[in-house]
């Protein structure tokens, strides 16, 4: 009720979408004395046509007291969760101590990841010229900044506690396996504003966004891990924001002009497949990796990728979009993924920062139930043979490396689904080399833009090639070892097997299982 | 069941992450800040070159004619990270929002006289457009620097200067009755008004710069610098009769985030300053070419404001500038 103003316009109530327009759209303008396409010079990069960035669709209203307000209270809450967990020694409560891998892999492979969208949000705040846009950017960019921090935070107790965790920014520079993660999200942050988004916001924050998030937090919960557990709850209302900023962007780039909807549905095939091989690191966690299982890698990708991801691109193909190519083949091998996944890191796991151990019968029995047309037949009888070799002390370790595919940088482990003892491998010729992929789908992405990927840092051949030498120190002349402390990984303490390792030793020793018969401890 | 608690078994193996320690040293547990914001930047091996600079890497040192032995040296002395900001400024909104509802509740606003209503709409709710030039040049800074520790610092300096925008713009809705009009009103003097357009020609200036750190001293030291003494500062103390002082309520958040902020500017500069002498020369000639032109671009301004002693203000602004220069170690002149 407003009385009292006489001499102006009554205040009239505002709804919260006018107020975040009166107090936020107007802002910008178009400047006059440096021309509008040297202010924002990257929106001409990749051909996409936007005639009119007022019709971008603020997808949260959100003004920054609001969300001061809102993060300050999550903020409150995690952090007391965090101090609670560190001073009740919250890393004793957790199933088993092989737990611990999944959270090395996260930590190396994926935190280094939100530090590229944090910088990758803020490129975007700046480049796109509508307020809407950037605004949303913007907020991702800082969200994204809480999610390193609020991981960095949370492992930190698990980190004075078990190894592999100590280095994880050197490592996801460095290490073989992490070049899969951080080739994609580097191939996203050197795009131009537009692919960037799309990959980001749309392909991974949108369509497979739950392939990553679900699994850890799910496996968190199962395996009685409050530190990650709170601080994916509280990160979820931001994912929630993050995701619709993801669909508003691919329906705004669509609606603006007929001729982008060609551009975009090659980035989505494009990102799609990235993201995909990015997600076998994932498969092999959910199958392999958590004590106590969650859901296999076959059930999420039917889930959140077959079902969600199916209606979705229903509900574009207005647009003139159609599932990302190649989807059927994610599909079929959904059954061997996670398996020929796991096999090599058992191959390889004197490179690795994180400990492998062979299934237990137990283990076994839950494949065989996952996956009955693959696991008895093809992977049961090899994990069998392992486990006699090293029953006999021959423990099997692959002395060779890995041939990369050029695009994914996934070791060439991968089978052709129709013959399951050939090895898919495709290969490209340009400018006079020969390229090698995993896949075709890897292939047409080279092929797409050759000059972009030949420049590709692959760690096997840069290994061979004697590039793999800490700085400063003297190179021992054996490249395994030389490359071991490239990585940072601590040979004996945080590669190899689980079984033996200085994590099991600790782990028996806090538990008070170090003094109980071996039998009773397993 | 009895439990036995073994608290002398479970010593931890280490104190903090290498990172950290390489930095800080390897004996003593690190602090929240120190762990959540050195050293996370990608340094090695990048894979592609970015299509929107292709002459660089990703993350380059290039991109600044500023030289750093180490660019994670720019440590805040607020240390801020992400929790200990949000909380910071969520207090700030706290007390802000107490005020704008108390002076909305009392209409207030309608007790300023009619020149304290022209101050606000010809001298403030203009400067919501500047304040969103300054969210995009420390966007551009968080985006294209070096170093985790300065892109953290920017990143809040952006998403502040929104909010300082929003306020702006409140204060706006509250005179105008929430139509908008002044906001408007305020666009179009951006835009047109003869006054207004040296400084809107030297913020589209400073759009176009490509040395972030370049465009951290022209926006955060050199406009901020003048721009807050000049025409915030009127406001905090009151300007007029008796409802000056609800307008001091209302600008309360733009002046302590302004003391808040420079702490953070300051601490850059002086680091940056401290490392080499081709630094302070580099400083220096910015110093000279940023100042004279915000001077002259803000000159018109200071007239306008003349009867809130705008030329005095500002000539006392340009010597603050240059004593507070000297005390971060490079020449004003
Ligand atoms: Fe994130
Ligand atoms: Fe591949």
């Amino acid at each position: 009720m407003n009385t009292q103003d006489t001499r102006r316009p009554s205040g009239k109530k505002l709804s919260l979408k006018e107020k975040y327009a009166q107090m936020t759209r107007g802002l910008g303008w178009d400047t006059t004395y440096e021309p509008m396409d040297k202010v924002f010079d990257q929106l001409g990069l990749e051909g996409i046509k936007i005639h009119d960035w007022d019709k971008w669709e603020d997808p949260f209203r959100l003004t920054m007291d609001a969300y001061w307000k809102y993060q300050a209270e999550k903020e409150r809450k995690l952090y007391a969760v965090l101090d609670a967990f560190q001073q009740n020694n919250g890393h004793l409560n957790i199933s088993d101590a092989r737990y611990v891998n999944t959270l090395k892999l996260f930590f190396t492979g994926i935190t280094p990841a939100e530090y590229n969208a944090h910088r990758l949000f803020s490129m975007l705040g700046r480049q796109f010229p509508g307020p809407g846009a950037a605004i949303a950017c913007q907020m991702q960019a800082v969200d994204e900044l809480r999610h390193v921090q609020t991981q960095i935070h949370c492992i930190s107790q698990y980190n004075k506690y078990f190894n592999g965790l100590h280095d994880h920014t050197v490592m996801n520079d460095r290490l073989w396996y992490l070049s899969v993660p951080k080739s994609f999200f580097e191939d996203a942050i050197s795009s131009g504003p537009f692919e960037q988004i799309i990959a980001i916001s749309f392909a991974l924050e949108y369509l497979l966004t739950n392939l990553v998030f679900m699994p850890f937090m799910s496996g968190a919960a199962y395996n009685g891990d409050m530190a990650t557990v709170t601080f994916g709850f509280s990160s979820q209302s931001d994912e929630a924001r993050h995701m619709t900023l993801g669909l508003e962007c691919i329906k705004f780039v669509l609606e603006q002009d007929p001729g982008n909807a060609a551009i975009i549905q090659r980035y989505l095939d494009k990102w799609f497949w990235r993201g995909y091989k990015v997600l076998g690191l994932v498969s092999m966690m959910l199958d392999y990796m958590l004590p106590k299982k969650v859901m296999s890698w076959k059930e999420a990708w039917d889930i959140y990728f077959v079902q969600n991801g199916g209606s979705l691109f229903n509900d574009l193909s207005r647009y003139g979009l159609r599932m990302p190519k190649y989807w059927e083949q994610s599909v079929a091998e959904a059954e061997h993924l996670s398996h020929q996944t796991w096999n090599a890191f058992y191959n390889f796991s004197g490179a690795a920062a994180f400990h492998v151990w062979l299934p237990s019968d137990e283990d076994m029995a839950w494949l065989a139930e996952k996956y009955p047309n693959t696991f008895d037949q093809h992977y049961r009888p090899r994990i069998e043979h392992y486990r006699k070799l090293q029953a006999e002390g021959k423990r099997y370790y692959n002395p060779s490396l890995p041939m990369l595919c050029q695009t994914c940088q996934t070791p060439l482990i991968f089978t052709e689904m129709d013959d399951p003892t050939r090895t898919s491998h495709r290969q490209l010729e340009h400018d006079g080399d020969t390229y090698h992929f995993c896949s075709d789908g890897c292939r047409d992405i080279f092929a797409g833009q050759p000059d972009k990927y030949v420049s590709a840092w692959l760690p096997a051949h840069q290994i061979l090639q004697g590039n793999c030498v800490e700085p400063g120190a003297e190179a021992a002349g054996d490249p395994g070892a030389d490359a071991l402390r490239y990585f940072h990984v601590v040979a004996g303490q945080d590669n190899l097997d689980y079984e033996g390792s200085p994590d099991e030793a600790n782990w028996l020793r806090w538990k008070g299982l170090d003094k109980m018969p071996p039998a009773a401890a397993a | 069941m009895s439990v036995e608690i073994r608290v002398a078994s479970i010593d931890p193996i280490r104190q903090t992450f290498a990172r950290t320690a390489r930095r800080f040293g390897a004996d003593k547990p690190a602090s929240r800040y120190q762990e959540a914001s050195f050293d996370l930047q990608p340094r090695d091996n990048f894979h592609y070159r970015p299509v929107w600079d292709p002459q660089r890497d990703i993350y380059d040192r290039r991109r600044t004619a500023i030289e750093m032995r180490d660019w994670d040296d720019f440590r805040d002395p607020r240390q801020y990270y992400y929790a200990t900001y949000v909380l910071n400024r969520a207090r700030m909104q706290e007390a802000a929002e107490k005020n704008f509802e108390f002076v909305d509740r009392h209409g207030l606003m309608a007790t300023l006289n009619a020149g304290q209503v022209q101050d606000i709409e010809t001298l403030l709710l203009p400067l919501r457009h500047l304040e969103w030039a300054a969210n995009l040049n420390n966007c551009f800074i968080s985006a294209y620097c070096f170093g985790s520790p300065m892109a953290q610092g920017a990143i809040y300096t952006t998403t502040d200067r929104l909010g300082i925008a929003q306020y702006l713009s409140r204060i706006g809705l509250l005179i105008d009755g929430n139509s908008g009009q002044s906001l408007a009103d305020a666009k179009a003097r951006w835009l047109d008004d003869p006054a207004w357009q040296p400084l809107r020609r030297l913020t589209e200036r400073s759009l176009v710069q490509k040395d972030w750190f370049e465009i951290f001293f022209a926006q955060n030291l050199v406009l901020d610098g003048l721009i807050h003494p000049l025409l915030y500062a009127p406001f905090h103390s009151g300007v007029g009769d008796a409802g000056g002082a609800y307008l001091a309520m209302l600008t309360e958040f733009i002046k302590d985030w302004s003391a808040d902020n420079q702490k953070w500017v300051d601490a850059c500069l002086k680091i940056a300053a401290a490392e080499s002498p081709v630094n302070r020369a580099r400083l220096s000639a910015w110093t000279t070419a940023w100042k004279a032109q915000a001077l002259d671009a803000l000159a018109p301004l200071a007239q306008r404001a003349a009867h809130l002693d705008g030329p005095e203000r500002l000539a006392a602004a340009s010597r603050a500038l240059d004593q507070r220069i000297a005390k971060l170690g490079f020449d004003a002149a």
